[in-house]
């Protein structure tokens, strides 16, 4: 890659406020550094990456709506985490998180236990005891 | 206050490595470290899956760029990693009130000031800590412009994170750094390593067999996991292509400002010319992210286009045969 060939797809990706280095050739081959704002594939990647985790947070909310899984399917998905990362965070087994994901059972849950996840969540307590789902935002 | 330069550079490892080891006098540019460190690698793991996306690397693992310079410079460090928080935050605080910057790994999801898009569960980031004012910690984060800074709470989060990886409050430093290094010995050590991790390892994932392997596979995505799936895929080997500072080559830029770097330092006409046929194959992987970039976007049920990415990865993995078995038999 030339140095001027450095591409500078910015798309507002990072709102103007973050530069990479390359290392990218100059016109007698040699190599040198130079910054760019973006490029395309990444920034069509990296948009498309966003948009899974906007797709499995609206439909896991459609399923805690319907009553078939309880809020801490829809704050996982929101966390951007998995069962398996969920249930080291919570210090728990993964079949004992997805029992905690039963509506019947979250109902049950200790305060201790709510409050543990509200803290992975980054969420109030109360929030989630209530199962109020709030809307989830891509990070700007 | 520890003053501590700060030069923004492509990676985190090798950035860590350039930054950290500058501050103790000893000069050493982060291609040249990621090339004493054999960093350049190619793997394609379907088993190991990330959100139900198999992973794709164009470098060696976390960490192995460090140890590996570190042995041949003769860097002694000191690491540690922590079961709790509490002793984790002390012993940092410590080694920095002795004005000692520290290494770190984070998670790149905690980090505040990192930019957004890239915000993801990824637990293998390095940074720099080097030094406390007002309770937050300054930061030297190598592929930031500038030195920033990061609250008590978030650096907690960032050094505890779950998953692969697992940090664990990991840190390290320097004891002891040499000022001067004969650079000729460990350059003809990590040339050797990489071309036996390039062409010699007896697994289809890896090196440039992994690159063929990955090729079969991307033919066949459409017929065996779906349109949708298919171009996640997709997205994902761009977007490890693209980790950030790559230059979008997956990493083939960087190695060959090495081999450019070390032609000059060891009077090597053939790595000189050498990088330049790496430079092109780091064209050649440009144009398929392209190509995989325009694939993505499209989500056409097209199977022509899957079967033509599969071809240029073939071709990618000839050329870089060519390359690496010239390298191999270059007398350093």
């Amino acid at each position: 890659m030339k140095k001027d060939e450095v591409p500078q797809d910015g798309d507002n990706l990072h709102h103007g406020t973050f530069k990479q280095l390359f290392y990218a050739v100059d016109n007698s081959g040699d190599y040198t550094t130079a910054s760019s704002v973006g490029w395309e594939p990444e920034n069509v990647a990296l948009d498309q990456a966003w948009e899974e985790v906007e797709k499995r947070v609206a439909e896991t909310r459609a399923k805690v709506e319907a009553g078939t899984v309880s809020p801490i399917a829809y704050y996982m998905e929101r966390t951007l985490l998995d069962l398996p990362l969920l249930a080291s965070k919570a210090g728990k087994w993964g079949w004992q998180v997805k029992r905690h994901m039963q509506p019947g059972v979250f109902k049950n849950l200790s305060t201790t236990m709510i409050a543990r996840y509200a803290d992975i969540f980054g969420i109030s307590p109360e929030t989630l005891q209530k199962g109020e789902l709030l809307p989830f935002q891509r990070p700007q | 206050m520890t003053q501590f330069s700060h030069t923004q550079t492509a990676h985190c490892e090798s950035g860590v490595i350039s930054n950290m080891f500058r501050h103790y006098g000893l000069e050493i540019s982060e291609p040249m470290a990621f090339g004493i460190g054999a960093g350049i690698f190619f793997g394609h793991l379907p088993f190991v899956k990330v959100n139900g996306v198999p992973g794709t690397t164009y470098r060696i693992w976390p960490g192995a760029i460090f140890s590996r310079v570190c042995k041949r410079l003769g860097v002694k460090m000191e690491s540690h990693k922590f079961g709790s928080p509490d002793k984790a935050m002390q012993a940092l605080d410590e080694v920095i009130a002795k004005g000692i910057p520290v290494g770190m790994q984070s998670s790149v999801y905690y980090l505040p000031y990192f930019p957004a898009s890239y915000r993801f569960h990824f637990n293998a980031h390095n940074l720099v800590v080097y030094g406390k004012e007002n309770g937050d910690y300054l930061v030297s984060d190598p592929i930031m412009d500038t030195v920033t800074t990061i609250d008590h709470e978030n650096l907690v989060q960032a050094r505890f994170a779950k998953g692969f990886p697992e940090p664990k409050g990991k840190m390290y430093y320097p004891v002891s750094v040499p000022k001067q290094v004969d650079f000729r010995g460990p350059i003809r050590a990590g040339i050797k390593q990489a071309c036996y991790y390039m062409l010699k390892i007896p697994m289809p994932m890896f090196g440039v067999k992994g690159i063929r392997f990955l090729a079969k596979r991307v033919k066949d995505y459409p017929a065996k996991v779906g349109d949708r799936r298919a171009g996640l895929y997709l997205g994902n080997i761009i977007r490890m292509q693209e980790e950030i500072g790559t230059g979008g080559a997956g990493f083939r830029f960087m190695y060959a400002a090495f081999l450019q770097e070390a032609g000059l330092l060891l009077k090597n006409e053939e790595l000189k010319a050498i990088g330049k046929e790496l430079t092109a194959v780091g064209d050649l992987w440009r144009n398929f992210a392209f190509s995989a970039g325009r694939v993505c976007k499209a989500r056409a049920a097209d199977n022509m286009s899957y079967g033509d990415l599969g071809n240029m990865l073939l071709h990618i993995a000839d050329e870089e045969e060519k390359v690496f078995r010239r390298l191999s038999k270059v007398k350093i």
